[in-house]
């Protein structure tokens, strides 16, 4: 199929699942007839029409409300949040009616909320966020954050086809600046399960969505000096692939997690637990943590730079960590 | 919960303390960190903080008394913080009875009686289990104590090569498999670190029999206590801050001061000079001498000269020791420090005593701008047997300097400022400079010291030598 961009792994996805199920209609603001602020959406009004290709106004909570009720009646909706940060708008429709809705009814609810996320792309405090913790800390919700084409295709699929509700995260980094090959056959990603990118001994690195590729640029670099980190990708954050970390931290005895997401109430707090839970008596060193600072993220460039984690602060950590 | 309050230990060598005042009553609640009581120690005197928040429960030892270091001295219930943060009053009082009227003047009031002080009683050292406790410890991991356990090795016996000397997988993997080799990620991280891990300086006892590999095996890397921290190393990294390597010149500083400190008892003898009969020779000759040689004329050679005089006079001085010899230096080479953008370096003159005060001055002068240009030759910062150090030209009053090892004496000079002295019971206004001698207690004496810096002293204040 030659080299596809993640925005268009993205948009691949969508268009065979609609084409592939009748019942798969996306809604969200200018997802119609402007194709979609990242343009993850071109071309799919003209083919599926504007009862499946659903313009709405300024009003996340009405998307996923809307999203919410067709769910209820037999539909699957994709609700595209056009940047991820507002998302919070519809916190209580996700929260209290879509995570809860097979719980308390019964009432399955087969949503696929996406949108693009994340920074170092100088959004500024408004568009750039990563509020992938507050979801993963709601009972009900799937949430899945990829790093690559391929895994965004086959993840957005499983999601779609998925019967609970789904957040699905895209890095807007990512979405124009790596490309890979990808199968032409139908397939899907499974949720839940990480990956390991890289094999090494001497400490696991766990990461997801952008940071996975600076994590792996860190491993190379590591690796340089005789360290060998083993890099894992989660993919999807809830449920974690706890198995898949404390398989590896037993391995390497030492772990470091790096997010884009803020330090506090990161999903890196969460594998510090778990790995104390599972893995105690096979760690040799603390969990170290490289994660954007407690703070907004910054507009000027400089401040943002300094913000995110980066592959400097990743090879400091990690090699603290391997001399620990 | 309760928890223990022992008597710190303020420094090393000091193994008691008095508590001087308790600063919480019992039944007081207390927040962490709060002051608790004061103690007195032969070397300092502080206010402890209290170690965690709770209620003071118990006042085990009172004030006045002495007690050894990690004595218990008191509990507090932290539970009592939690569950009802006023202290255990009693219960009120219901509406109280109707006052007893008092008989006034009844009987007289009691005549304050002597009461001799409480003979401090012994306290019942409970062996503080948890300081003990902590002491035996070994700075391990998870990990490796459970690896440890699986194999039944005792930790204290396996030499850590991790972080702050901490036995990591590595370490405990070589002592299962008794080989000395470290591990791949252990020699890889090192190598990020390489110099900080050089051995340590030779020990300070009798030459080491030539160990015919007979030796104990080096286990891997040994960790160097010239760089050891004094705090867990989470404590060091709180805040905003970058973090940068160690240069290998401050390395081997910080080996070097760290040997001789552990090595030598330095002892510190202050003196004062008077240099106004060579600052009146220096501000007469010195444009005449640069004119004429072509290089500035400075306080330094002069004191070099007094301090050769004051070493031939008092040979110790010039001497190092090794074991059980004393080995006396016939030469008299006089390292100069030499404060560096990055660092420092001891150049050395050699012979001083065969050169006059041009002599000295053009060697020093040449020895500093080759150290500042870094073109030293390694030869030329050695074979000193004595040191000079000039904390005054940054204008210190005086300084205690470390010794430059094998060295047993090194000499620090304070600024030299015009001071009010006494001269025949009047007052005049001399050029007055401290100087501090630090010596090695194992060879010198302070007899002999200040006997060495009078002589320094004596030359200076009567100067006499032409300058060519």
């Amino acid at each position: 199929m030659g080299q596809v961009t993640f925005l268009d792994a993205i948009k691949q996805a969508m268009q065979e699942e609609m084409e592939r199920d009748p019942t798969v209609v996306l809604i969200g603001e200018d997802v119609g007839v402007y194709g979609g602020a990242f343009k993850t959406s071109e071309g799919l009004l003209a083919k599926f029409g504007w009862e499946r290709v659903i313009d709405t106004p300024i009003s996340e909570s009405a998307i996923v409300g809307a999203a919410c009720g067709m769910s209820y009646l037999g539909l699957r909706p994709i609700a595209e949040m056009q940047f991820i940060d507002f998302i919070v708008c519809a916190f209580n429709q996700i929260t209290n009616f879509v995570a809860k809705g097979h719980y308390l009814w019964d009432a399955p609810a087969p949503i696929v909320i996406r949108g693009p996320a994340g920074g170092g792309v100088h959004g500024g405090p408004f568009h750039s966020a990563n509020p992938e913790m507050y979801f993963v800390h709601t009972p009900g919700l799937k949430v899945i954050y990829p790093s690559t084409p391929y895994d965004a295709k086959g993840l957005l699929k499983a999601a779609i086809r998925d019967n609970n509700p789904v957040l699905f995260f895209e890095h807007k980094f990512l979405y124009r600046r790596i490309k890979e090959e990808i199968p032409e056959d139908d397939y899907v990603v499974p949720i839940g399960k990480a990956a390991v990118r890289r094999e090494g001994k001497h400490l696991t690195i766990v990461s997801y969505a952008a940071m996975m590729h600076t994590a792996l640029e860190a491993a190379d670099e590591l690796a340089k000096s005789g360290i060998e980190a083993e890099v894992i990708d989660l993919r999807t954050l809830a449920p974690l692939d706890s198995d898949t970390i404390v398989e590896s931290v037993k391995k390497t005895n030492r772990c470091l997690v790096v997010h884009e997401d803020t330090k506090t109430g990161g999903i890196a707090g969460e594998i510090a637990a778990i790995l104390c839970e599972r893995a105690f008596g096979h760690l040799d060193g603390p969990l170290m943590r490289v994660t954007a600072l407690d703070t907004p993220v910054p507009y000027a460039p400089t401040l943002e730079e300094y913000f995110l984690p980066n592959k400097e602060k990743v090879v400091h950590a990690a090699r603290e960590l391997a001399k620990y | 919960m309760a928890a223990d309050v022992v008597m710190p230990q303020m420094g090393e060598s000091i193994f008691e303390g008095t508590i001087t005042k308790w600063l919480k009553k019992l039944g007081d609640k207390v927040e962490r960190d709060e002051p608790l009581f004061e103690i007195s120690t032969d070397k300092v005197d502080a206010e402890i903080p209290s170690p965690s928040a709770g209620v003071l429960k118990e006042i085990k030892v009172s004030e006045g008394q002495t007690v050894p270091i990690n004595t218990v001295v008191a509990v507090i219930d932290a539970a009592g913080a939690a569950a009802a943060a006023p202290a255990p009053t009693p219960a009120k009082a219901a509406p109280a009875p109707a006052p007893v009227p008092v008989p006034v003047a009844a009987a007289p009031a009691p005549k304050p009686q002597i009461v001799p002080p409480p003979t401090p009683q012994p306290v019942a050292v409970a062996p503080a289990a948890s300081a003990t406790k902590e002491a035996a410890r070994v700075h391990s991991s998870p990990l490796v104590r459970r690896m440890a356990k699986e194999h039944g090795i005792d930790l204290t016996t396996v030499p850590g090569t991790g972080s702050g000397g901490r036995v990591s997988k590595q370490d405990i993997e070589a002592a299962i498999s008794g080989s000395a080799a470290p591990a791949a990620v252990s020699a890889s991280a090192a190598a990020a670190s390489a110099a900080q891990r050089v051995a340590p300086p030779p020990p300070p006892v009798a030459p080491a029999p030539l160990a015919g590999g007979g030796g104990p095996a080096a286990h891997g890397t040994q960790y160097v206590p010239a760089l050891q921290i004094g705090v867990p190393r989470e404590r060091i990294y709180h805040g905003d801050y970058e973090v940068e390597p160690l240069s290998n010149m401050r390395q081997k500083i910080a080996e070097h001061m760290v040997a001789s400190k552990h090595v030598s008892p330095h002892v510190y003898s202050v003196d004062e000079i008077d240099m106004t009969k060579v600052a009146a020779l220096r501000a007469k000759s010195k444009d005449e001498f640069e004119k004429s040689y072509g290089t500035k004329l400075t306080f330094m050679p002069f004191f070099v000269k007094a301090v050769v005089a004051g070493l031939r006079a008092f040979p110790p001085l010039n001497s190092s020791l090794d074991g059980t010899n004393v080995v006396r230096h016939k030469e008299i080479n006089i390292g100069i420090a030499v404060a560096l953008d990055w660092g420092l370096i001891v150049p050395v003159i050699k012979n001083a005593d065969e050169k006059n005060i041009l002599g000295i001055q053009r060697t020093m002068n040449d020895l500093a701008d080759r150290a500042r240009t870094k073109k030293l030759k390694p030869e030329e910062v050695q074979e000193g047997t004595f040191s000079i150090t000039n904390p005054g030209v940054f204008g210190g009053l005086f300084g205690m300097p470390v010794i430059s090892q094998p060295n047993v004496g090194i000499l620090g000079l304070g600024a030299i400022e015009k001071r009010p002295v006494v001269i025949n019971d009047s007052i005049a206004i001399r050029s007055m400079c401290y100087v501090t001698l630090s010596y090695d207690h194992r060879v010198v004496d302070g007899a002999i010291a200040h006997q060495f810096l009078h002589k320094v002293k004596e030359t200076l204040e009567n100067w006499s030598e032409p300058l060519v």
